[in-house]
């Protein structure tokens, strides 16, 4: 045997580890559940007839199967993850004591209201610091992520419109933007134009305003963007649409650059989303779930989404039906009121932080990012000049001729034991590496990222090309092959006669 | 302040190696007028010990179901959630982890979603499942979007039976598509939902068992709406059911569109859920969301990769998806597989045999009807008066006693007299007296 290799494929702590399916014994099972004893089934006849064809597996191989799968992740607790437009930043554990107390996690969502007064007050404590942090005067708390509340602020604007007898069909969408922006735009039945950038990375002011007319509904901006630049002439861009009569929204997903220090309402921002899974810290969860409340302008806050929570004299209410006061909202985005386990969270967070905190935290979060910026941007290629905000942009020029690409680079990162940045995005540059550290990173850790992006940029320079083109080497897995995945896709595992039937078709 | 980096003397040697003179000229393009001149009137930075008396506070201002006896169904389920489940999920390398977007180190992740996947695929009797979205109802929504595309046709029929938050979603995400959904009237009667399919029909919605609690052969609806050249959607609320009722894949149906809490994921007061999807192999295409598919890696050896979504997996400009509920999708996983075959089928068993003990029990009580014939683990109750006032009074002693369809269908006469009532496994003799008790005397 080579060295290095072993008898079972394992290396040391990396353990192979076999699908749940190809680990079955029949007869083991995790849980001990009481006989049901003997009853007449009031099934009329529809009782499943087939075995289901789950594995059998006693507690201990589940907790060693889902031990070995957890030790194949990167993740915050384990080192840097500096993902751009993500916010990756630590995830307090008293966060999730907290959400787990049994007058919160274990509320049915239908109970009566009287017995969850203490529940609706947490939501409406969130509301009221949401409110306070972005100085705008109303909040839909239920949309379930990012995307879910782009939806959610994009057909409120369509419902304001719609009430106030207008036809409007476009949304500006400015290049930089993220992808999920001209999606939710398009599925609210809009044509979706984009608005160049500017030489400085920013919304080019002249060509918005050349396009801005009665039939633009809305001008959606990132701020910060995503080019990790503040709009410098946002307030020139806000009158602009409004004197078009269109709305300005702005996706929230970089807030962590501004919290405490600017209110998008002083902005000119008729509606935005924040992302609680990013700025507050409720953990990503390896995809969610996240929580995106919409922030509303007095204007378009009665079209709001349902429910909504009200005071009333008897205490809180939900108010679940468009009838009323809230005859004029959208109606419903999601089952409930919203991520609720989230919300105790994001709120734990908050008090922990303090309005002094939050700020603290945005401005570490920007000076962060300006210390990577100022140890890199020698050796790399900076998209725009600083300073940024709670990010930077870099581009491929920096490996121009080595034959090296951002994704290289990328996957070299992670045999340094660092999680990459975003890449290819935004699209304004090309093979964009766009880098947050956030303000939970101390300045040890920092150092060290910077060393590791010198090292790496200086050997990528140095031309040892295949150093990068065969990265990475050390983690669970080499590259993907990502083509034949998507080409003949297999989407869950079968039995051994059903794949071999199914590959002689 | 425990959860930041940096130390006073960090960052005054940070902005000078940034060659700025104080934070604030970090922060220079920010227009002048739009910069806070005093901190918010918000508190200010408290320690774990005063932050977790301020929550435990508020959380001890409700009556917890799990200090109740709880017949509280009709869309989120109460289970016993094996302490595994919660262990495992709240392990850092699932729990702080992002999107996979690097598989290389993300194998975790993906491995257990390619699991999920399989796993609903398996109960639903389909051939293939998503790995997740937000919840039952936007799942029911994206299906029906789905159907649309497929079939090219533009309207979807909901059943009256169809839950109706599930129903209240769908409506709005079709709120701007033009006419595009046929929903029909809730009610405790038959519905001809066959007789609503024409050449326009891209799919009738149901759910199984209904919002009710009634259980229905679906094999003639799929067969009528596939002679129509239209699709069968069935919503399940509740999925711990399909370990004992026969799946919707079995009776035909073209999308499986599922609440996934009831497996693993605990009340919450209604969130974070997570939302199933399932379908067959030739719609793979068309199949919202993210997927985790199998692959091998440059040495050969299997891995898994986030796939049918090159769409998304560098966030690409229109064809960027979300972040889901991928940790909601593990505690399923986790819990699935502590089941197993047998304490699958087991404890879909147990709690239909709890719902049929409560029946028997509440059609015992003077004035109390089972408007049911069929039903899985929850049903519908009639009572002499309106309900919602009944389970005001019951919850006062403590006791949630069902949910008052009137508070899930407000103005519907004919069901303002009815309690949906369930009892999962948690349920015991003790509570089914309580409610027993209680209703002898509220009615
Ligand atoms: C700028 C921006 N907008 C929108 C989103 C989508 O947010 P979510 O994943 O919460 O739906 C993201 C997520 O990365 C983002 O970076």
């Amino acid at each position: 045997m080579a060295e290095g290799e072993t008898i079972t494929g394992n290396r040391a702590l990396q353990i192979e580890e076999p699908l749940l399916f190809e680990m079955d014994a029949p007869g083991q099972c995790g849980v001990d559940l009481p006989d049901s004893g003997p009853f007449e089934d009031r099934l009329g006849g529809l009782e499943r007839r087939n075995p289901v064809g789950l594995p059998g597996l006693s507690e201990p191989r589940v907790i060693r199967h889902f031990t070995r799968l957890s030790q194949k992740n990167y993740a915050i607790d384990a080192g840097i993850f500096p993902l751009g437009s993500c916010t990756m930043k630590h995830n307090p554990r008293l966060n999730e004591r907290l959400a787990r107390l049994p007058g919160f996690a274990q509320l049915h969502p239908m109970q009566p209201e009287s017995t969850v007064q203490g529940a609706l007050a947490l939501i409406d404590t969130l509301a009221d610091w949401l409110r306070t942090l972005t100085g705008m005067p109303a909040v839909a708390m239920s949309p379930a992520a990012g995307a879910h509340g782009e939806l959610c602020g994009t057909m409120v604007i369509r419902a304001a419109l719609d009430a106030r007898g207008e036809k409007r069909s476009t949304v500006l969408v400015p290049d930089s933007a993220h992808g999920t922006n001209p999606a939710t735009a398009a599925m609210c039945g809009y044509a979706v134009e984009p608005i160049p950038s500017n030489a400085r990375g920013r919304v080019d002011l002249a060509l918005l305003k050349e396009r801005l007319d009665d039939d633009v509904a809305a001008f959606m901006l990132t701020n910060p963007s995503t080019c990790g630049l503040f709009e410098d002439e946002i307030l020139e861009q806000a009158e602009a649409v409004h004197a078009a009569g269109a709305y300005f929204y702005c996706d929230g997903a970089n807030f962590n650059a501004i919290a405490g220090r600017v209110r998008p309402g002083d902005l000119g921002i008729d509606c935005m989303h924040l992302n609680l899974h990013k700025t507050f810290s409720t953990p990503h969860g390896g995809g969610g779930p996240g929580s995106g409340p919409v922030m509303l302008s007095e204007a378009l806050a009665p079209f709001a989404p349902l429910p909504w929570l009200v005071h009333g004299a008897e205490g809180l209410r939900l108010v679940e039906r468009a009838e009323g006061e809230a005859a004029r909202a959208i109606g419903r985005l999601k089952s409930f009121h919203g991520q609720f386990g989230m919300f105790v969270r994001a709120l734990a967070y908050m008090m922990s932080h303090g309005g002094d905190g939050i700020r603290q935290a945005s401005e570490d979060a920007v000076l962060s990012a300006n210390y990577v910026l100022a140890g890199l941007e020698d050796v790399m290629s900076l998209s725009y000049p600083g300073p940024c905000m709670h990010e930077m942009l870099f581009d491929d020029r920096f490996l121009k001729g080595t034959g090296i690409a951002t994704l290289d680079f990328a996957k070299a990162m992670i045999d340094e034991g660092l999680h990459p940045m975003t890449v290819y995005f935004p699209l304004v540059v090309h093979g964009a590496m766009l880098i947050e550290p956030t303000e939970s990173e101390s300045r040890q850790s920092l150092d060290v990222f910077i060393r590791v992006m010198r090292a790496l940029a200086e050997r990528a320079k140095g031309g040892d090309t295949a150093w990068f083109t065969g990265a990475p080497r050390l983690a669970p897995r080499r590259r993907l092959d990502e083509t034949t995945a998507a080409r003949q896709p297999v989407l869950r595992w079968l039995p051994e006669e059903a794949s071999a039937e199914k590959a002689a078709e | 302040m425990r959860y930041l980096g940096l130390t006073d003397a960090d960052r005054r040697a940070m902005l000078a190696a940034c060659g700025a003179a104080d934070i604030d000229a970090l922060y220079r393009d920010v227009p002048k007028s739009a910069v806070l001149a005093d901190p918010l009137d918000l508190p200010l930075h408290a320690g774990e010990m005063e932050v977790e008396r301020a929550l435990a506070a508020l959380a001890a201002c409700n009556l917890s179901a799990a200090d109740a006896p709880c017949f509280l169904g009709a869309g989120a389920y109460r289970h016993h959630v094996p302490a595994a489940v919660d262990y495992i999920i709240q392990r850092g390398e699932f729990l702080t982890a992002y999107t996979p977007y690097q598989p290389e180190i993300a194998q975790g992740t993906l491995q257990y979603l390619f699991e999920f996947q399989t796993q609903v695929a398996l109960i639903c009797g389909m051939e293939i499942a998503s790995a997740s979205h937000y919840d039952g109802a936007t799942a029911c929504a994206e299906a029906a979007l789905m159907a649309r595309r497929i079939a090219k046709r533009s309207r979807v029929v909901v059943s009256g039976g169809v839950h109706p938050h599930y129903r209240g979603v769908t409506e709005t995400y079709f709120r701007w598509l033009g006419d595009g959904l046929d929903l029909l009237p809730p009610s405790l009667g038959d519905e001809d939902l066959a007789a609503c399919i024409d050449g326009d029909t891209a799919a009738v919605m149901v759910q199984n068992p209904d919002v009710f609690g009634r259980l229905r052969d679906l094999a003639p609806l799929a067969e009528a709406c596939h002679e129509a050249g239209a699709l069968l959607i069935v919503a399940v609320a509740e999925p711990v059911s399909l370990g004992l009722v026969r799946p919707p894949g079995e009776m035909g149906a073209d999308i499986v569109a599922a609440e996934g809490q009831p497996v693993g994921n605990g009340l919450n007061f209604g969130g974070p859920y997570l939302g199933l999807m399932a379908t067959r192999q030739r719609f793979v295409r068309q199949l919202p969301g993210r997927i985790a598919g199998q692959t091998i890696d440059a040495d050969g050896r299997r891995g898994w990769v986030l796939t049918l979504s090159a769409r998304e997996q560098h966030i690409r400009r229109e064809k960027a998806a979300s972040t889901n509920s991928g940790l909601c999708a593990l505690a399923f996983c986790v819990h699935m597989a502590l089941l197993g075959e047998e304490g699958f089928r087991a404890l879909a068993r147990l709690n239909h045999a709890r719902a049929v003990a409560l029946a028997d029990a509440l059609a015992a009580v003077d004035g109390v009807t089972v408007e049911n014939d069929t039903f899985f683990n929850e049903f519908t109750i009639r009572l002499p008066g309106p309900a919602a006032p009944v389970a005001d009074a019951m919850a006062e002693r403590g006791i949630l006693g069902g949910v008052p369809a009137s508070r899930l269908f407000p103005g519907v006469e004919d069901l303002a007299d009815c309690l949906v009532v369930c009892a999962t496994e948690t349920v015991s003799d003790d509570d089914i007296a309580a409610l027993t008790a209680a209703l002898k005397e509220f009615v």
